[in-house]
């Protein structure tokens, strides 16, 4: 039947036969395999791959239905954007880091203008409203990823109900990311100095009204797993790995939370103010799958608390500035919503182009050119909801990045997937990728 | 500073402290907006920018920084610190290449250092500077002490060989593999030092500062955009 599929074709290769496999042909497979099949056999799973979260391949030697050796190959999503940063201003490497890892866009933002800020030594001049606006931000990212982590994880294993309500409250998340930056995604929304635009009118209350849902609805993922035979069955003990081995690879986030040690830069190297909100940080014991599963679980909840906080103090900081006082850094126009949707505000340009020639010179200048850094290096690092992420910033000087490099903890601690994978099976291979959740937008950059 | 200074640096960063280390000129440019070789009307030609970055920071460091130092250096071989760099808060070690792996041990199991955790590794190319073209630039992270260090290492581009570190943090394979990849550092004793991010057969190491960004014009009604490395921009 399937002898005639262009795309399911039979070859023999110089490493011995090799089988393209597009589902629903395992027969001629095993058919194919002859009269003494042989055990050992090497599966090439990805890059295409639906629970191979985005292009991932994983390399996989099968000895029946256990895995022997794994290993994974990255590099099919890679853009360029590190190089290409160099070619464009310092504002404009913000619309290029949240393209990163494209699941926790703010913190790709956040981080890399920590970065940019302590070059330009202007750390403590970023008004609070703005660092309570990333706070804010940061922490609605953490849920809409940790909810993706677990719906996609979820669904990998055949719990389809808890791929279908993550996914339902993720866009809950997101509309609220569409109110306050206009994009769903890819936000560009963080820059250097501050954020992009104060929050609009109305949008604290949709904030409240999306903690009331997320308080009654966030506790039926714990109802429907924690306790799930099934779901048990599959993640308990599986893509074990304790805090030796995450000290040795460089595992950061839910994973070594996991093993029950509380590394969390929040807490140890707090940035943006996160040292004034009252949270916890949730760890498990197990080193495993399903310990992980409960760490995202009960962290989705802090977030929850932090977002609470920051809602409260927002509604103190009506009319405060967002972006530092300093002209020569701040984007000079401020954007409004006009009958088109959004737009640049009407009164800047009335002020540009009728009223003052300086102000229309700046604005060119500052939206053309760019501001300058003062040449020399920084390394800030953020905890992502996958661990940290670390931002190393050069500048020569000039007008550009002269060089960016993320350290993105997907990254990182997809070195793990081998040590969890070998000695498992097949199917626990699924689930132990899933407990890491790589995103590949950050793995490959 | 001198008259070439650019206007447009933020106010902020013009008042020296006294930790602000001595600069270290790298390179000079010239002229603007990359024109070369046609005669000049406009005066940019005239105009000139040292690239200078942070120089070597005189003892004391302040902080935890003259502590951590001190303990390294008695550990490390004579000399093994070249530099030392501090600046905006961060401490920089230039190290030798041939004393990596040692430093790099020491730092991860003395006591009083115990840098438990790397972040990785990261290439940064400055063509001019010769001899010192090719930087491997190191993070790590004390999680007992709850303090940063950033290691330097520098090494030629006729010569690009840096001692891989894998043996002492595992952590960095695929760091280095990246680094091996996008700057052509060759990390000696790496277990498998081959490409991650290009094709296996990609030739060249595209961040390299020489390696074009690449692209084409792109036609909108008549005018012509050229690709981003190839615009006019500032020196």
């Amino acid at each position: 039947m399937t002898t005639t599929d262009p795309y399911a074709t039979t070859r023999d290769t110089t490493e011995g036969k090799v089988f393209t496999v597009t589902g629903q042909d395992w027969d001629s497979v095993v058919a194919g395999l002859g009269e003494e099949p042989e055990e050992r056999v090497v599966v090439n799973m990805g890059p295409q791959h639906p629970s191979t979260h985005g292009v991932l391949r994983l390399i996989l030697e099968l000895d029946g239905e256990n895995v022997t050796e794994a290993r994974c190959g990255i590099g099919y999503l890679h853009t360029g954007i590190e190089k290409n940063m160099e070619f464009r201003s310092w504002v404009q490497g913000v619309t290029f880091v949240t393209r990163m890892d494209y699941l926790s866009p703010f913190y790709n933002e956040a981080a890399y203008c920590l970065a940019v800020e302590r070059l330009l030594g202007i750390e403590d001049e970023i008004p609070d409203k703005a660092n309570v606006m990333r706070v804010l931000l940061m922490e609605l990212n953490r849920i809409s990823s940790h909810l993706v982590c677990i719906a996609t994880g979820g669904m990998e294993i055949g719990a389809l109900t808890v791929m279908t309500i993550g996914f339902r409250e993720r866009e809950k998340t997101l509309d609220l990311f569409e109110l306050i930056t206009g994009l769903r995604m890819n936000h560009a929304f963080i820059r250097p100095g501050g954020v992009a635009q104060d929050l609009p009118p109305g949008a604290l209350d949709k904030i409240r009204e999306y903690i009331t849902w997320m308080n009654r609805h966030l506790k039926e993922y714990a109802e429907l797993c924690n306790a799930n035979p099934i779901f048990k069955a599959r993640l308990q003990n599986v893509g074990y790995l304790d805090l030796a081995g995450c000290m040795a690879l460089g595992i950061s986030g839910p994973t070594v939370r996991s093993t029950g040690y509380a590394l969390d830069l929040r807490k140890s190297q707090p940035y943006c103010g996160y040292e004034t909100y009252d949270f916890d940080v949730p760890t498990w014991d197990s080193s495993d799958s399903y310990g992980r599963f409960r760490v995202r679980l009960q962290e989705m909840h802090e977030s929850l608390k932090i977002v609470e906080q920051c809602a409260d103090r927002l509604e103190k900081m009506e009319g405060q500035p967002v972006m530092v006082a300093d002209k020569k850094i701040g984007w000079p126009s401020q954007l409004a919503v006009g009958a088109d949707g959004m737009g640049n505000s009407l009164d800047h340009i009335k002020h540009i182009m009728g009223e003052s020639m300086e102000a229309l010179i700046h604005h060119f200048k500052l939206v053309t050119e760019g501001f300058r850094v003062p040449a020399g290096q920084a390394y800030v690092a953020i905890e992502s909801p996958r661990g940290e992420l670390g931002a190393h910033v050069v500048s020569d000087g000039g007008t550009k990045p002269y060089r960016v490099h993320f350290r993105d903890p997907s990254f990182a601690n997809l070195q793990a997937m081998p040590i969890m994978c070998e000695g498992g099976q097949v199917a626990d291979v699924i689930v132990a990728v899933a407990s890491l959740d790589p995103v590949m937008g950050g793995v490959d950059r | 500073m001198s008259d070439s200074q650019p206007e447009n640096l933020p106010a902020t960063s013009a008042a020296g402290d006294a930790q602000t280390p001595e600069a270290e000129v790298i390179e000079q440019r010239e002229g603007m907006f990359g024109v070369r070789g046609t005669g000049d009307t406009s005066g940019f030609g005239g105009l000139r920018r040292q690239v200078a970055l942070p120089g070597s920071t005189p003892k004391p460091y302040g902080s935890w920084f003259d502590g951590a130092v001190d303990r390294l250096e008695g550990l490390a071989a004579d000399g093994a610190i070249e530099k030392v760099v501090v600046d905006r808060g961060e401490l920089t070690l230039h190290i030798k290449r041939e004393n990596l792996v040692d430093v790099c041990r020491h730092l991860r199991d003395d006591e009083a250092l115990r840098f438990e955790f790397c972040s990785g590794v990261s290439g940064v190319h400055y063509p001019e500077e010769t001899g010192r073209e090719l930087h491997a630039v190191y993070h790590f992270l004390s999680i007992t002490h709850n303090r940063r260090i950033r290691l330097e290492v520098s090494a030629p581009d006729a010569d690009p060989h840096i001692p891989s570190i894998v043996s002492v943090y595992p952590a960095n394979d695929w760091h280095e593999r990246e680094t091996w990849d996008f700057f052509g550092i060759i990390f000696d004793g790496h277990p498998a030092l081959t490409r991650i991010q290009m094709p296996d057969d990609w030739p060249g190491h595209p961040q390299r500062k020489d390696y074009p960004l690449g692209g084409i014009d792109v036609e909108y009604k008549g005018a012509v955009i050229p690709p981003p490395d190839t615009r006019r921009s500032y020196n």
